[in-house]
């Protein structure tokens, strides 16, 4: 599968011109020197890359050395201690809390659409282009439709992607469908993608009878074994050591496909973080972990989740392949994603990509974040930089679109979308024994006994039960 | 310190294995061999019939690659190779992630806690995920090929953080299979049946008994059912139910109490989660009285579900109370270990009380 790139130049230098664009609400002051006495501490740490990064294959880019030695005849004694040769230096120097620079952000649309010029990035076809496109509006139609129906008092419960539509699709795109997601919960646009129907996710929202959960658990916990979709559940970060073990054995079984994994800026801060990527460096699973700092836990921000440089730099603390991109970008999303996959597959690593974004919806139907964040914030990161019109620009620049398409596909999906919600309502509910069974495999003498009690208390008070669940 | 542990520290043998012999599970020939063998030896042999019949079995935790801290993987690593036998890094909640990813992709992923102690850093990956898994996805995904070892239980020595018995937490979480092994022969059937039920499985392994009990265990691959508890000595005065090295002690208990004319009948529950009603409620509707005794603290131990259910199905059976002898409401105590356990007095004397109420 050769990768090829446009024209490289110095990414650096295109993304100098772009950066006055991007309003970053993080505030935090780099420049401040730490106080030591007698020191020559040098303020030339760094993390990020400084040469040009034309590169015409999948390598690392060699990043520049961690410290810089001040002394150059100690740099070249060295000592040995568990874990391998270590150079030494006599003169005391802590690593900044904080490198001078931040990571930058890799991008390759700007604000109107237009690919920045000389960027490096997969070229996507025409056909791959509206299918992305497509499902992006798709999935804005439908997290409108299904929120509004929450509102409505029709299912208990909703969470909407609004603002990470990017994320969600043009991540799927770069995947093949025998990579396992395992996804945190705002990630249904990959499944949307992978040919999970309206229906599919009216049925689940709905618990009726048709749904693959068996109604057992709360709208937008979506799971599809056939397309390769862990099950959502609700505590947070519980999948990144489980993509480690499924990588694992995606690798033990030699297969040509990678775990990719979902979580957000707050769920970095779990201990599963932690030790989902230990485990996946240690092990050299082919895990790609893919973080949606999107700014906001409920209503944490991430100045109150972390105080490091966001989710990018805890990678190399790892061992792990990392990049920082502009998670609003259909295009860089894809083309690092795609990389990324290309890496987890045939290097047998985990890498990490940390994708910015912004939460424009509220955390979920039981929450208003107008109570923590000011509207006009929200207003801003809606209409100005919003990914699903920002890629639209671009395919229609190429004349891949039109008005007329967009009209035609948000009312066919609107239309289509009642339809599903009319149906999944109306459907049947899940007979009552869906609550005893795949407790275990097969079902032990005390479940037997507790069906057998439920049932008759369901005979003699009906009243006491909501209709429908025939015994 | 060291008289007290020359006291404890006797050879226990187990005699029953002829009469055990009957009670194996699949159908063994006469001439099967047979090996004396502690526990650690047995667990050892039963992990390596597991990964020899099942070549996606894996088996991980920490320092298992040597052979482990209490020699149950001896061995694996060499004969199986790094790729399936493995240390990780010190990380429950990882370790145990790990193996459900494992074990969700079709693969056996038999995972050692080193301590039992150790093990709520990966309670909410074993309640909330593992425990779940199957049924929160309508059955479309499971990780029954999970098993997770850790030893358990007083040692003469642990202190606070190597002698937990938490086995009591996990038997409230459905979903989920508890199994609690008495002696090697018993470990090595049950930790088998355990990686080849699909089911997530938590196996507390008695550590006092790894090297303390030896008993003839067959060579051959055989499994002992779970969720069914075994008699292992009967009687007609009163019923006791215990697991693990507990039963060693009720054994004894049972064994003095006979001199003085009570007849014990004393039961193995084996599996805690889903466990075997059945078998308890015959035995104390023949006996009219029970006696439970578990080393894990009396209040929200384990025996209170058994007392209670036991006293649903049984009231008018019943001459007396059920009685618990159990560990004391306190962090299990280092100097204080011989006064916090349920010792084989304290049973007889409730054995007595109990019968003379």
């Amino acid at each position: 599968m050769a990768i090829w790139f446009a024209r490289s130049r110095n990414i650096v230098s295109s993304l100098r011109q772009n950066l006055g664009l991007s309003k970053i609400l993080f505030k935090r002051d780099y420049s401040h020197r730490p106080v030591f006495k007698n020191s020559q501490l040098s303020s030339t740490v760094f993390l990020g890359p400084v040469k040009s990064l034309r590169h015409e294959s999948t390598a690392v880019e060699k990043q520049p050395d961690l410290v810089q030695l001040s002394d150059e005849e100690d740099a070249q004694l060295e000592l040995d201690f568990p874990g391998g040769k270590v150079g030494y230096t006599s003169e005391m120097k802590f690593i900044p809390e904080s490198s001078s620079r931040r990571i930058p952000c890799y991008r390759v649309l700007d604000e109107d659409g237009r690919i920045i010029p000389d960027s490096d990035f997969i070229p996507v076809s025409e056909k791959l282009a509206v299918r992305m496109y497509e499902q992006m509006a798709t999935l804005q139609v439908m997290d409108h439709i299904f929120y509004e129906a929450q509102r409505q008092g029709r299912i208990s419960f909703y969470l909407t992607s609004v603002g990470e539509e990017a994320i969600n699709i043009a991540s799927a795109a770069a995947l093949s469908s025998d990579d396992v997601v395992l996804p945190q919960y705002r990630e249904p646009g990959v499944l949307l993608w992978r040919g999970f129907t309206l229906e599919e996710f009216a049925n689940q929202c709905f618990g009726n009878k048709a749904d693959y959960g068996k109604g057992r658990q709360m709208p937008i916990h979506y799971g599809s074994n056939r397309h390769n979709y862990f099950t959502v559940s609700s505590p947070i970060a519980t999948q990144l050591p489980q993509a480690a073990g499924v990588g694992y054995s995606l690798k033990m079984e030699k297969k040509n496909a990678c775990a990719v994994t979902f979580i957000g800026d707050g769920g970095t801060s779990e201990g599963d973080f932690h030790a989902g990527l230990n485990f996946a460096a240690v092990m050299e699973a082919p895990v790609v972990f893919i973080c949606r700092n999107n700014g906001w836990a409920i209503s944490t921000h991430i100045s109150e989740q972390f105080r490091s440089d966001g989710i990018v730099v805890k990678g190399q603390a790892y061992g792990i392949r990392s990049i920082r991109v502009d998670g609003n970008d259909a295009l860089a999303v894809y083309s690092a994603v795609r990389s990324a996959r290309e890496m987890a597959v045939t290097e047998q690593r985990p890498v990490l990509i940390e994708a910015m974004t912004y939460r424009v919806g509220h955390h979920s139907t039981s929450d208003d974040s107008t109570k923590y964040r000011a509207a006009d914030e929200i207003q801003y990161w809606k209409m100005s930089r919003n990914p699903v019109n920002r890629f639209r620009k671009w395919v229609e620049d190429n004349g891949w679109w039109s008005e007329e398409d967009e009209s035609k596909l948000r009312s066919n999906t609107r239309k289509q979308l009642l339809q599903a919600i009319q149906a999944a309502e109306k459907w049947e509910k899940q007979p009552l024994i869906e609550l005893f069974n795949d407790v275990y495999d097969v079902k032990p003498k005390n479940l037997e006994e507790q069906e057998l009690g439920l049932k008759g208390l369901v005979e003699k008070r009906p009243q006491d039960y909501p209709p429908g669940f025939h015994v | 310190m060291a008289a007290l542990l020359g006291r404890l520290c006797r050879k226990l043998v187990f005699p029953g294995t002829t009469h055990g012999a009957k009670r194996l599970s699949t159908s063994a020939c006469e001439s099967d061999t047979v090996k004396s063998l502690n526990l650690y030896s047995a667990i050892n042999q039963a992990l390596h019939i597991a990964l020899e019949t099942d070549p996606r079995s894996y088996v991980f935790g920490e320092d298992v690659g040597f052979g482990g801290v209490f020699r149950c993987t001896t061995g694996l690593a060499e004969r199986f190779g790094k790729n399936r036998v493995f240390n990780t890094p010190l990380c429950e909640q990882g370790i145990v992630g790990f193996g459900i990813g494992l074990a969700a992709m079709g693969n056996r992923a038999i995972v050692e806690i080193q301590f039992a102690d150790y093990i709520y850093p990966a309670f909410d990956q074993i309640v909330n995920e593992a425990a779940k898994f199957r049924y929160r996805s309508g059955n479309q995904f499971n990780c029954g090929g999970l098993t997770i070892r850790a030893p358990y239980g007083a040692v003469g020595h642990g202190g606070h953080y190597h002698s937990q018995s938490p086995e009591a937490f996990f038997c409230h979480v459905p979903g989920i299979k508890v199994v609690i092994p008495r002696s090697p022969r018993e470990a090595k059937g049950l930790l088998l049946s355990c990686i080849r039920d699909p089911n997530p499985v938590v196996f507390f392994e008695p550590k006092w008994l790894y090297r303390q009990a030896v008993e003839e265990v067959p060579e051959h691959d055989y499994m002992i059912p779970l969720s069914e508890a075994e008699v292992i000595k009967e009687g007609n005065d009163i019923t006791l139910v215990g697991w693990g090295a507990q039963l060693t002690i009720m054994e004894q208990a049972c064994l003095d109490a006979e001199k003085e004319g009570i007849s014990c009948e004393l039961i193995d529950l084996k599996t805690l989660l889903p466990w075997d009603k059945e078998t308890v409620e015959a035995s104390v509707k023949k006996t009219g009285r029970l006696l439970i005794s578990h080393e894990a603290p009396v209040t929200g131990g384990f025996g209170a579900e058994i007392s209670a259910t036991i006293l649903e199905r049984c009231f008018l059976k019943l001459e007396a109370p059920v009685s618990r002898v159990c560990g004391l409401d306190t962090p299990f105590p280092l100097v204080f270990e011989p006064f916090y356990m349920p010792t084989k007095n304290k049973i007889l004397d409730a054995i007595k009380s109990t019968v003379n109420y």
